[in-house]
């Protein structure tokens, strides 16, 4: 079994709800990014999503944006993401890592040149945002002969038939965008997230991690409640912005937040 | 090519090349953009609406000139200017406004959205967004807000928004990108107008099918005006959508050479342009497979021209077909060249280019003198100088 499926399968034994936490890989260093991953681990996340820094960050709002800009203001790469990636496997064989980025960098390295070294960096999980199931087969397929999952988006306007087909092809699980919008935004609504999550729970039985637009504490509680797992990404991110000149302050002030997060959800 | 040209297919693919390549939310409104297109292009009552427009509102057809004097100074070929400057708003982006804004209206859309670069296709969008009383905002990069503000204050003029987009290398890709970002945070009520060939699946297609009107006409005042098919077109190519519009109708007259002609910036061997055809590679960005301006690591280069519309990193995926097939052939032109055409477009005929074509000035002068006399040319002059003049006049060092 993936490390992924089996993650997930303990929590629900337990009845708990994953927590995943996104960073940018590279923000503002490789080193920073690799010691975090590690006491993320330690405040008890569950699976970590490694953003994968691009040029043109479509899908999120301005603090991924930066966060992006300062990893590759020193030459942040895939290649290196997969290097960081490796790093953290040499002390962590247990935590789910979910590389989640855009896919030109992709299609520079190659599908399959993608899919070894992603084998050989022993990633779990692969999210490309502008990939989706149409123009995704190919690469999902050379992903799963390696059993390394692809895990889809879904968001507030996908049909049935299109959860269906996200369903059918992705695996590990899939990632509700809780809002119309950028990574970040700030109008998230829990009764619309509710409805969306009966839908698309009706159709699948993969486990739905919820994210975008997750700031504090009770948020996640609520917002995990509702599926199997909560992602955070710009509330975190923001704390690295704001403390550059500090980069261990960052790190306690992403710990506590993760750590009331934490507690929250298994109250 | 002796078949039928049929591209794309159902799934908007040019051979490898197309797609649909976009986040979750946008497949939705892609789709309901794609079913009303493909409806309404069969619907006469919608053609002959967008066909009194462009008659009436746009000023079609636009004129096919014979350059007699500047011909004659050239010593070859017999060059003719379609004359897209003359439009209202003066470039052939109109022609796919006017169309894509008349789709919105039919699919009850309130609020419009665009990119620009020079800012021609953003006064075409806004243009089209204040006769039709919907709300417009235009999205550009800040460089280009400060090198093209005279664009700036016409579409405020005209009732727009426009916001000045700070990151990245602020300019047209990363206005197109905060477009994106605002057309999936409003998709409900929000049309996204993209001004070229690019994008997701159906823009590269719907954009070429408004423009190809270019080309009709062409073909038209070419039978007319000298008998025969033309033996060349010569386009400038920024994201390809004037360049496509005048090669379309004409793919399956194998006779006819296609050149379109990139913004070499200092040259490409600088680095510093904006030539993705001829010095970059096949990737994905904003939407569609296509060759881009990207480095080892997938990561898109900052692009360099003289002109705010060429200075974008990718290009239509059709002309990355078109030029894998080699039935069309494309070129540069560096910023200083296409000076030179500027100047003698100006000087020999009395018609100031835009920047942009006039690097299809530019290559016209290396092409003509080595081509026959009985054998003709025709430039898509996709837009008129006015806009420039700023720019220019600061290159003399004179303050306006
Ligand atoms: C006059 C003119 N020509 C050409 C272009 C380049 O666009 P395209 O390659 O889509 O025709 C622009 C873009 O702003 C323009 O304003």
């Amino acid at each position: 079994m993936s490390r992924l499926a089996s993650t997930f399968e303990q929590l629900a034994k337990s009845g708990r709800k994953a927590l995943i936490p996104f960073v940018t890989a590279g923000d503002p260093t490789p080193d920073f990014t690799l010691s975090l991953m590690h006491e993320m681990v330690k405040a008890g996340v569950d699976v970590i999503e490694l953003g994968v820094p691009f040029s043109d960050p479509m899908a999120d709002g301005p603090v991924i944006q930066r966060a992006s800009e300062r990893a590759l203001a020193h030459k942040m790469s895939l290649t290196k993401t997969l290097a960081l990636a490796t790093e953290f496997r040499k002390a962590d064989q247990q935590t789910p890592v979910v590389l989640m980025g855009y896919l030109n960098p992709i299609e520079a390295m190659g599908y399959e040149g993608f899919a070894n070294a992603a084998r050989r960096a022993d990633i779990d999980g692969v999210l490309t945002v502008d990939l989706p199931p149409e123009e995704g087969e190919q690469c999902a397929a050379l992903l799963k002969e390696r059993d390394i999952d692809t895990i889809f988006l879904l968001a507030p306007n996908s049909t049935d038939e299109r959860i269906q087909k996200m369903s059918a092809l992705g695996s590990g699980y899939l990632y509700y965008v809780s809002l119309k919008g950028v990574t970040g935004a700030g109008h998230l609504n829990a009764a619309d997230v509710e409805n969306k999550l009966k839908q698309i729970k009706a159709i699948t039985s993969l486990p739905v991690g919820i994210g975008f637009g997750v700031k504090d504490a009770e948020t996640a509680k609520t917002i995990s409640s509702l599926g199997d797992g909560v992602v955070v990404g710009s509330a975190l991110i923001s704390k690295i912005e704001s403390n550059l000149d500090n980069p261990e302050r960052a790190k306690s002030e992403i710990i506590g937040l993760l750590s009331a997060m934490r507690q929250a959800m298994d109250k | 090519m002796t078949e039928k040209y049929t591209m794309p297919d159902a799934r908007g693919h040019f051979g490898p090349y197309g797609g649909m390549f976009v986040a979750e939310t946008l497949i939705p409104p892609i789709q309901e953009l794609n079913a009303a297109y493909q409806r309404y292009l069969q619907d006469p009552d919608f053609i002959s609406e967008l066909d009194a427009d462009l008659q009436h509102y746009v000023g079609r057809p636009s004129p096919l000139y014979y350059a007699e004097r500047w011909s004659r100074e050239l010593g070859g070929a017999q060059i003719y200017l379609k004359r897209e400057d003359l439009n209202h708003t003066g470039s052939h982006k109109i022609n796919n406004t006017v169309g894509q804004a008349l789709l919105a209206k039919r699919m009850g859309k309130t609020r419009i959205i665009a990119e620009t670069g020079a800012g021609q296709h953003g006064v075409a969008t806004a243009t089209v967004a204040a006769r039709l009383g919907l709300e417009c905002v235009v999205y550009m990069g800040a460089v280009d807000v400060a090198r093209q503000s005279l664009n700036v204050y016409r579409m405020k003029l005209l009732g727009a928004t426009v916001v000045a987009v700070e990151s990245g290398s602020k300019t047209l890709k990363d206005a197109l990108n905060e477009a994106l970002r605002d057309w999936v945070t409003n998709v409900d009520n929000t049309f996204y107008i993209i001004g070229t060939v690019a994008g997701p699946h159906p823009y590269p297609a719907m954009v070429r099918d408004f423009q190809a009107i270019i080309g009709r006409e062409t073909k038209q005042q070419c039978q007319d005006m000298i008998g025969k098919l033309p033996d060349a077109l010569v386009a400038c190519v920024g994201g390809g959508s004037n360049a496509i519009g005048l090669f379309y109708p004409f793919i399956e007259d194998e006779s006819v050479k296609l050149i379109g002609v990139e913004a070499a910036g200092d040259g490409v061997a600088s680095g510093r342009h904006s030539a993705p055809l001829c010095a970059g590679r096949p990737g994905v960005l904003h939407g569609n497979r296509t060759y881009l301006m990207a480095d080892d690591d997938g990561e898109i280069i900052e692009t360099h021209s003289i002109s705010a519309g060429l200075d974008y990193p990718g290009v239509g995926p059709e002309h990355a077909w078109l030029k894998d097939t080699g039935r069309a052939e494309y070129v540069n032109i560096t910023d200083n060249e296409a000076l030179e055409g500027f100047y003698a477009l100006t000087r020999m005929e009395g018609i100031i280019p835009a920047l942009e074509s006039a690097h299809a000035m530019a290559y016209t002068m290396k092409l003509a003198p080595t081509m026959r006399k009985d054998e003709t040319i025709v430039i898509n002059l996709s837009g008129r100088g006015d806009k420039d003049m700023q720019t220019m006049a600061k290159r003399e060092g004179i303050e306006l």
